[in-house]
């Protein structure tokens, strides 16, 4: 019974996290209708921002080891990751549906950037190339060769295979291939409950979790931007056509899904310290999985989904074959959308974005 | 007649290239010839699912990782007691025997796989049925992780090396062939219906569910051909080759070059090939130049590089 309890615990707060990564997925399919295969990537950028955050030399004598550095740490990856969202949105995706000058440039400038390495590995090289590549991207847009605004959904899939692609591979040349570990930037300790021990880490995993989901539930209800995205998630044209600015809505709503990957990201690095550039790979694909099961679109059965799967899945390994561990997540979803099509939360039955 | 003097005519144009190709070009290409034409038939099968029928799908290196296993362990298992029963004929022939049944087998169990993805998507619609692809080519995956007798995660080695640059494109022939025949019948009428409008395809008396699991019976059935072309030319198979990611090439191959055509599944599968082997010249930036590339090819040209452009009219597809 203990070990259960115990097993029902560390599925909680890993469920948490992937709930915090699902929550990115069903925001952004909300809005867009996009599986945004991104995200994942997005997790491992707000792992690392954090890595390097905890690393830096400004953190550590300013504030040591007290928890106000954690905390900075925290913020400061999510507010990257949701600047990197931002980013992804505004030249990759938005290019598909709406003017978008100097995309690009911006393309062009990052393969400008790739080119300069080849001359040499300093970090002027990559400029020089980047700045070349950025001014020839920006003359042949001005010479009017702009992006088509009339992707379809599955080109639209296929971008975001190809940032992902993109995010993961850059990540091996910025943050170098072998897999680094994650400071303990909040200390551990073992907290005795009557017979159960419980690691503080994961209290900190879980507790972090529900304060984000619950100020995010908040803002989606009784805001008026939270207003806007559900009128954008239910029908964009109209919400258009009732002087919604959608694209700030889109931008917005990838800016919050990033920051809670980031989050996601960080708080998973607490549980397991070694974070490399692809770590994002499978809990991204999982908390898609999490997403799809609780029903996408729908941010309680995001939720729903991920505390399943982490249950499950921890169950999984406690008491059966670890081996099969990876294929537990898509048994039940399998298994669940025979029965419930939908997903568990359905349709259009609670508040989508 | 037409017909048998064309197959006549491309099996000795094979048999001929076949015999002087490998000197010719040396053996680096001749490997990206063999992985082009390999993914030239699961492009153009996959495109029978998410282009023609318009269901989509994920998850077809799940099927392309049944047949090659299958396949595989079919000729591996039982080539000492199929060839002493072939002993009448000379070598080459018994490799080609052992090799087609080794097909048979992929073709069959990939066949098989399909059928029980295709009953699911009776009930999906769109990105529920595409997760679940997704999720059955990662059980498949972690299913044969598990077996020991195929390799698990070693990797299954010692598959014996059957076939080559004319198998290869003599399947590649067949499963254009047999596609383009397809779309151009009712039963491709079928598949188009339901793709454009499901609910009018099935008050015209189209039997959705039949004509559903049918193209994915028949498209998973082409990538066990595939994988078996594959393990046997590669003697070598690892769970890792068939990843989630496989068949995400697979789909851009199928996008880029222009969903729904299959001239545009063979352009997209030849491009992304070997723009992916030229850019080996960028080094670790490979990857990242192919992302911006792919990124760029959809903003620019979504429709896709060939689009409906096609080489052969016939009727209206």
């Amino acid at each position: 019974m203990n070990t259960f309890l115990q097993q029902v615990i560390n599925g909680i707060s890993q469920g948490s996290a992937y709930a915090l990564i699902a929550l990115g997925y069903t925001m952004v399919y909300g809005v867009l209708r996009l599986i945004n295969f991104a995200h994942s990537d997005v997790y491992m950028f707000g792992a690392y921002m954090g890595y390097y955050l905890a690393n830096s030399a400004w953190l550590q004598s300013r504030f040591g080891t007290s928890p106000s550095a954690a905390i900075i740490v925290m913020l400061g990856a999510m507010a990257l990751s949701a600047g990197l969202g931002l980013l992804i949105e505004r030249f990759a995706y938005r290019p598909n549906r709406s003017s978008s000058p100097l995309t690009l440039a911006f393309w062009f400038g990052i393969l400008g950037a790739a080119a300069g390495q080849l001359f040499g590995e300093t970090m002027v090289w990559l400029a020089v190339g980047a700045a070349i590549g950025f001014v020839a991207g920006a003359l042949i847009e001005k010479a009017g060769l702009k992006p088509l605004k009339q992707g379809s959904r599955l080109g639209l899939l296929i971008i975001a295979i190809g940032v992902s692609l993109f995010l993961e591979n850059g990540g091996q040349q910025a943050f170098g291939a072998d897999p680094k570990f994650f400071p303990e930037i909040i200390p551990t300790k073992l907290i005795n409950a009557g017979s159960l021990k419980i690691d503080s880490q994961k209290l900190i995993v879980l507790g972090v979790s529900i304060v984000l989901m619950l100020l995010l539930n908040l803002l989606v209800k009784y805001t008026k931007t939270g207003k806007a995205m559900r009128a954008v998630s239910f029908n964009l044209d109209a919400a258009k056509l009732m002087g919604i600015n959608t694209d700030r809505i889109i931008a917005i709503t990838f800016a919050i899904g990033s920051a809670l990957a980031g989050a996601g990201g960080i708080l998973v690095a607490l549980l397991y310290p070694r974070i490399d550039p692809l770590m994002g790979v499978n809990p991204g694909i999982k908390a898609f999985v999490a997403a799809v099961l609780g029903g996408i679109g729908n941010i309680t059965g995001a939720m729903i989904g991920g505390l399943i799967l982490g249950i499950a899945e921890v169950m999984a390994v406690g008491y059966g074959q670890s081996t099969y561990r990876d294929a537990i997540a898509f048994v039940i979803l399998v298994l669940i959308l025979l029965l419930k099509p939908d997903g568990i939360m359905g349709k259009g039955s609670t508040d989508k974005v | 007649m037409k017909k048998v003097l064309f197959w006549l005519a491309a099996i000795a144009i094979l048999i001929v290239t076949q015999a002087g190709i490998k000197g010719l070009i040396g053996p680096y290409y001749y490997h990206i010839l063999i992985l082009v034409g390999i993914n030239i038939i699961l492009a153009v099968s996959l495109n029978l699912i998410n282009g023609v029928t318009g269901q989509f799908s994920i998850g077809h290196a799940g099927f392309y990782a049944v047949g090659a296993y299958s396949s595989a362990s079919l000729v591996y298992y039982g080539q000492s007691a199929i060839r002493p029963a072939l002993s009448f004929l000379p070598q080459m022939a018994q490799d080609a025997v052992l090799l087609l049944l080794g097909l048979c087998a992929g073709a069959l169990a990939a066949g098989i796989a399909g059928f029980a993805v295709g009953i699911p998507s009776l009930r999906l619609r769109g990105d529920y049925l595409a997760i679940v692809t997704l999720g059955f080519g990662e059980i498949i995956r972690v299913l044969i992780l598990n077996i020991n007798a195929i390799g698990a995660s070693r990797g299954f080695s010692g598959i014996p090396l059957l076939s080559n640059f004319f198998w290869v494109y003599l399947f590649v022939f067949v499963t254009i062939a047999t596609v383009y025949n397809l779309v151009h019948s009712s039963y491709g009428r079928a598949f188009i219906s339901i793709r454009d409008d499901e609910i009018a395809a099935e008050a015209m008396g189209v039997d959705t569910t039949r004509f559903k699991v049918m193209s994915f019976v028949i498209s998973s059935m082409f990538a066990g051909v595939a994988g078996g072309l594959f393990g046997h030319f590669e003697m070598y198979l690892h769970p890792n080759s068939f990843l989630f990611t496989t068949s995400f090439y697979l789909i851009i191959m199928i996008v880029v070059g222009g969903l729904g055509s299959i001239e545009g599944a063979i352009v997209g599968a030849t491009l992304v090939t070997v723009v992916l082997e030229v850019f080996r010249g960028f080094g670790p930036f490979r990857l990242v130049n192919f992302a911006v590339l792919l990124v760029l090819v959809m903003l620019y040209r979504p429709q896709g590089l060939v689009g409906s452009w096609t080489l052969f009219r016939k009727g209206t597809a």
